[in-house]
């Protein structure tokens, strides 16, 4: 990267343009956990890279209502969980979050660049799918806002478009007897890529599921929302049949890669098992157990 | 091209100094500012061995440019000890025989006092979640969980 310039952008403004004039050429610098080991391993060679960790949009937490959130996209996992309110509402995400790499790792690692290095198997974005988030992206024609299960097109591809960048994420005002869970399967227990992930998040009142969604990571080309699971999920009270209903459904939506880290069919079984544990601990979140 | 000059606060002390767009923390540390206590292993953030202290956050300096250090505060190996005076991590890594060959010791010493600065009291478990980013092929990690642990004990005790 002997050729690479550097820019600390202050502004969405001033970053966004400089992305837009480099033509493809620039890339965003958040945390840098991954950006950086795909630029000393020649992966990527931009000729700009433009820090955005000044911008105040993109490094803040802020509550804009009663327990409604909005997270900047360089927001590192150590400060996101040292917000205690956040980490009390939306458990599941910041446990996928905080799953990502060491404490070093953490330290450094924002919630956007998960989002945008589009990995099939980024921790945070099953579990953020399952909450429901909105991306915020502001480009060189103005903002514009998607749900974060439309971000990803495939492998490493996302549907930013030059001079894109995404700012933060929207979540949705959190009701109460509501929770959420992020469970993932790796060969190790730590310091691992996923083989499966599963978010599930669900408000859950006097024994009936009110409202639920599903979502998988690592099992297709791109984080999946199990759009079928929330029509069977809601209205019942969660019962064995329910789960194993809705099991057999994410495991009929798994489309997975066969590597030496997992088979297609130990993906596809452990998708099934992953909703079924992650749904019932979310139970147990809500019912404060 | 026109190198970024760059303002920090080292080890308490003012360092201005001029990069590349390209330097990692790690190569002006040790390559220009001659703190060669922080040590380059992996490059990629996998092994801890470049731990340094950044604004109170523990990170690896393998993983960030210089260029972005602009207004921080920073702490190394070198501004662990006082006057000459070993600190107390240090001390007992030596009694405890806590590292061999020595070349991640640095990063765990750095790693393990980010510990104890956030959480002066952690259980076994939180210190080997925490030092789970910091790699050893000599010693094994009981002795450095063990070394640690009673640090905070002794803090406990003397405070």
């Amino acid at each position: 990267m002997s050729d690479t310039q550097y820019l600390a952008a202050s502004t969405i403004e001033e970053a966004v343009n400089a992305h837009s004039k480099a033509n493809g050429s620039a890339r965003f610098l958040a945390g840098g956990t991954d950006l950086l080991v795909q630029i000393k391993s020649g992966i990527r060679k931009p000729n700009l890279v433009i820090d955005v960790k000044k911008i105040v949009e993109l490094n803040s937490i802020e509550e804009i209502s009663e327990n409604e959130f909005v997270v900047g996209a360089s927001v590192s996992g150590v400060n996101l969980n040292r917000n205690k309110k956040f980490s009390k509402l939306w458990p599941g995400v910041l446990e996928a979050f905080r799953l990502i790499g060491s404490e070093q790792i953490q330290g450094r690692a924002s919630l956007g660049g998960n989002i945008c290095n589009g990995s099939p198997a980024g921790d945070s974005v099953p579990a953020l799918i399952a909450a429901g988030c909105i991306a915020l992206i502001a480009g060189p024609n103005g903002k514009r806002e998607i749900p974060i299960e439309e971000f990803h097109i495939g492998p490493g591809k996302t549907v930013l478009d030059n001079g894109e960048m995404l700012v933060s994420l929207k979540f949705p005002k959190r009701e109460i007897n509501s929770s959420d869970t992020y469970l993932r399967m790796t060969p190790r227990t730590e310091m691992d890529i996923a083989v499966v992930g599963c978010g599930v998040n669900i408000t859950f009142e006097n024994n009936v599921c009110t409202a639920a969604r599903v979502s998988l990571g690592a099992v297709a080309p791109t984080p999946l929302l199990v759009k079928e699971a929330s029509k069977i999920m809601v209205g019942s009270d969660l019962n064995s049949e329910i789960l194993d209903k809705v099991s057999k459904i994410c495991m009929d939506l798994c489309d997975p890669i066969d590597d030496k880290r997992g088979t297609i069919d130990y993906r596809t079984k452990v998708a099934g098992v992953l909703f079924k544990r992650a749904t019932l601990t979310t139970i147990d979140r809500i019912k404060g157990n | 091209m026109a190198k970024i000059q760059v303002s920090t606060k080292i080890n308490n002390e003012n360092v201005d100094y001029l990069c590349e767009p390209h330097d990692t923390m790690l190569d002006v540390l040790r390559n220009q500012l001659e703190l060669t206590g922080s040590k380059e292993s992996c490059g990629s953030g996998d092994c801890g061995s470049c731990s340094i202290i950044l604004d109170g956050e523990l990170v690896c300096s393998c993983l960030m440019l210089a260029a972005e250090a602009e207004g921080s505060k920073l702490e190394t190996i070198e501004g662990m000890s006082e006057g000459g005076k070993l600190h107390a991590l240090q001390q007992k890594f030596l009694e405890k025989a806590a590292l061999q060959c020595g070349i991640c010791t640095p990063g765990f010493l750095m790693a393990s006092k980010a510990l104890l600065d956030h959480n002066p009291s952690p259980t076994e478990t939180e210190v080997r979640f925490w030092l789970a980013g910091n790699l050893c092929r000599c010693t094994g990690y009981d002795k450095i969980v063990k070394a640690v642990l009673e640090v905070a004990e002794d803090m406990k005790e003397s405070a």
